[in-house]
């Protein structure tokens, strides 16, 4: 992008995507991972960001939707500023999987891709995580929490509220 | 933390410098690594396909192909430039090892894809991770900047006039993206679709070049292989089923995780001596032995059951991934193959119509079975489906569906008709999962 004011990227993603996309045999092969990093950073694929990426990458913005459509992490909408995904796959369905998940519809009041009104959490069931040896598992956002009880959900998400008071407002993945 | 665990009937050879440190690079020098790279760079391609061939490793994600059989298969001289493709997309629900091998060892990971490179006289390497292992990937990016500082990687390997070089991905979430001709699609930047083969990877591939695709797993075994010699890796396992296996054993066990045991291990020793037998003192029910798309089994069939690939394919499953999901007494399989179609169903990418629709009818008829609502030829007639979809579409992702599918009817038809006539399920307190 020839004008930098224009760009939603901060200067970290801009560089990180410069760099990813000399790497590759097909300036392409960036889109994926451009994607998700993206997203890390503005909390979502939002119109803009999508057109953003198009043009970095130079396909067109259709292309762009119909990759970024295929893939379970992508989203189109805001999630919560802590995405807490819980796995109720086989081997966390077997330890219990689904009675944590149940405690975290109780404490938060949402269902599968709920947001809280404050924004501050959103609540997802997922499947296999690849934690299966240490089930039940989930991640929220990128961070893993593992042999859980129901009775770990209260501490859990008072640990990621004490998170956000101690950062303040700016959204951070 | 991820819990290691040790039991001392295992042989630790890809494990053995898990909990060492040996993500950092000098560790990992201390620790014997990159010796096995050195010496491949001086031996050449065909001792190491050789190698490879004599030590019997047979790929990890699931297939069980000979990986010295599958390097050999690339062209020597192909005009367009070849590929090693490392698949890190672990998902296959039971299978967690990939995800121990990026935190522990990633150097491994970088050595064995080398080696692969040099095999096949590739200049570049991927090394794709699912894109939930975030953590890992950090781990794996730096382990590769390290060994590009150290000129193990770049233009000139080792002070050589080889080059190669390693480029490390993140996906974006989908189960589909294990298969390797959609892997090769998502790493070109599209939906994780498959490819019709043949071609096959080995001759139309990553950018319509060679390449080559294996299991993390298989690719942190190859230096290892190397180190110990092909005869003595093959040694340890059993007949065309060389050296170990890192076994995912999760469920209804005392002590869950991952543990490396030689080829053809029996089953039955592994859930009650290895993994501490089944938790609480509970009766085993049943055992799903290579990840979720593996046919389940009864007790009575793992008596005498070595953990290789061809014992299992005999004994009517398959060893698949090596994720050993053990089932107790208070169960419902109902419930369990409910889940589990949830999960395909799910993760069908939609191109081929007897997935995608077979899935789905699956998935319906077995949700409205455990509700209560099944009529007796619903039994039937959910096997009918499954077993139209075996063998009907581009990739494997159906029959991983439609397999399991047939086990738990086959083997549980009681149970199934259990459920008949508006009675509740004996077991499970879940009766409507949530809808992914």
């Amino acid at each position: 992008m020839s004008d930098e004011t224009m760009t939603l990227f901060s200067p970290r993603l801009a560089a990180r995507f410069d760099a990813l996309v000399l790497k590759y045999p097909l300036r392409r092969s960036a889109l994926i991972p451009m994607l998700l990093y993206a997203q890390d950073e503005i909390g979502y694929l939002s119109d803009a960001a999508i057109a953003e990426v198009a043009q970095r990458i130079g396909i067109p913005e259709l292309e762009v939707r119909n990759v970024a459509s295929y893939y379970s992490m992508l989203r189109f909408k805001p999630a919560g500023r802590y995405n807490v995904q819980v796995c109720t796959n086989i081997s966390c369905m077997l330890r219990g999987g689904y009675d944590v998940y149940e405690r975290f519809q109780e404490e938060l009041g949402i269902g599968h891709k709920g947001v809280t009104a404050d924004g501050l959490f959103s609540l997802e069931e997922v499947e296999c995580i690849g934690a299966c040896c240490w089930a039940p598992a989930i991640q929220v956002n990128y961070d893993f929490h593992e042999e859980l009880t129901p009775g770990h959900v209260p501490g859990i998400l008072a640990g990621y509220r004490g998170r956000a008071e101690a950062e303040g407002t700016v959204f951070h993945v | 933390m991820f819990r290691l665990v040790s039991h001392p009937d295992e042989v630790k050879i890809v494990t053995r410098r898990f909990g060492l440190g040996a993500a950092n690079i000098d560790r990992y020098l201390e620790l014997g690594g990159y010796a096995s790279a050195r010496k491949c760079l001086a031996q050449g391609p065909d001792w190491i396909i050789n190698e490879m061939k004599a030590s019997n490793l047979r790929g990890r994600g699931g297939a069980g192909f000979s990986a010295g059989l599958k390097w050999s298969f690339v062209p020597r001289n192909s005009t367009r430039p070849k590929y090693v493709l490392v698949n890190g997309d672990e998902s296959e629900p039971g299978t967690c090892k990939d995800h121990l091998i990026f935190l522990h060892d990633p150097h491994a990971v970088i050595e064995g894809t080398i080696i692969a490179g040099l095999a096949i006289g590739a200049k570049l390497g991927f090394i794709y991770l699912r894109g939930e292992y975030r953590y890992l990937l950090e781990i794996m990016e730096k382990a590769v900047a390290d060994a590009y500082a150290r000129g193990f990687l770049g233009a000139h390997i080792f002070g050589s006039n080889t080059e190669f070089q390693i480029i490390t991905q993140t996906g974006a979430g989908a189960y589909e993206v294990g298969e390797e001709s959609a892997l090769m699609e998502s790493l070109e930047g599209k939906r994780g679709i498959p490819r019709i083969k043949p071609p096959f990877p080995a001759v139309v591939g990553l950018y319509g070049g060679p390449t080559v695709i294996n299991n993390a797993e298989t690719i942190a075994t190859v230096p290892h292989v190397i180190e110990m010699g092909a005869e003595a890796y093959a040694a340890v396992g059993t007949p065309r089923n060389g050296g170990t296996r890192l076994f995912s054993i999760s469920g209804h066990v005392e002590r869950p995780g991952v543990y490396e045991l030689p080829m053809g291990y029996n089953l039955k020793k592994m859930i009650y001596e290895v993994a501490g037998g089944i938790r609480g003192g509970r009766k085993l029910k049943a055992v799903v032995p290579g990840g979720s798309s593996t046919p389940v089994l009864l007790p009575e069939e793992i008596e005498n059951l070595g953990m290789d690939f061809d014992q299992v394919g005999k004994a009517g499953s398959m060893l698949g991934s090596g994720g050993v999901v053990v089932i107790d007494d208070r169960t419902c399989i109902v419930e369990f193959a409910l889940r589990t179609i949830s999960f395909y169903q799910h993760e069908s990418c939609g191109w081929c119509i007897p997935c995608r629709e077979g899935t789905d009818w699956l998935k319906k008829s077995l949700t409205r079975f455990h509700a209560g609502y099944g009529v007796a030829r619903d039994i039937d007639n959910i096997q009918y489906i499954a077993e139209n979809m075996m063998g009907r579409t581009f990739c494997p992702l159906g029959d991983a569906a439609a397999m399991p599918t047939l086990g738990f009817v086959k083997k549980f038809r009681k149970e199934f008709e259990d459920h008949l006539n508006g009675k509740p399920c004996p077991f499970a307190k879940h009766v409507e999962l949530a809808v992914i």
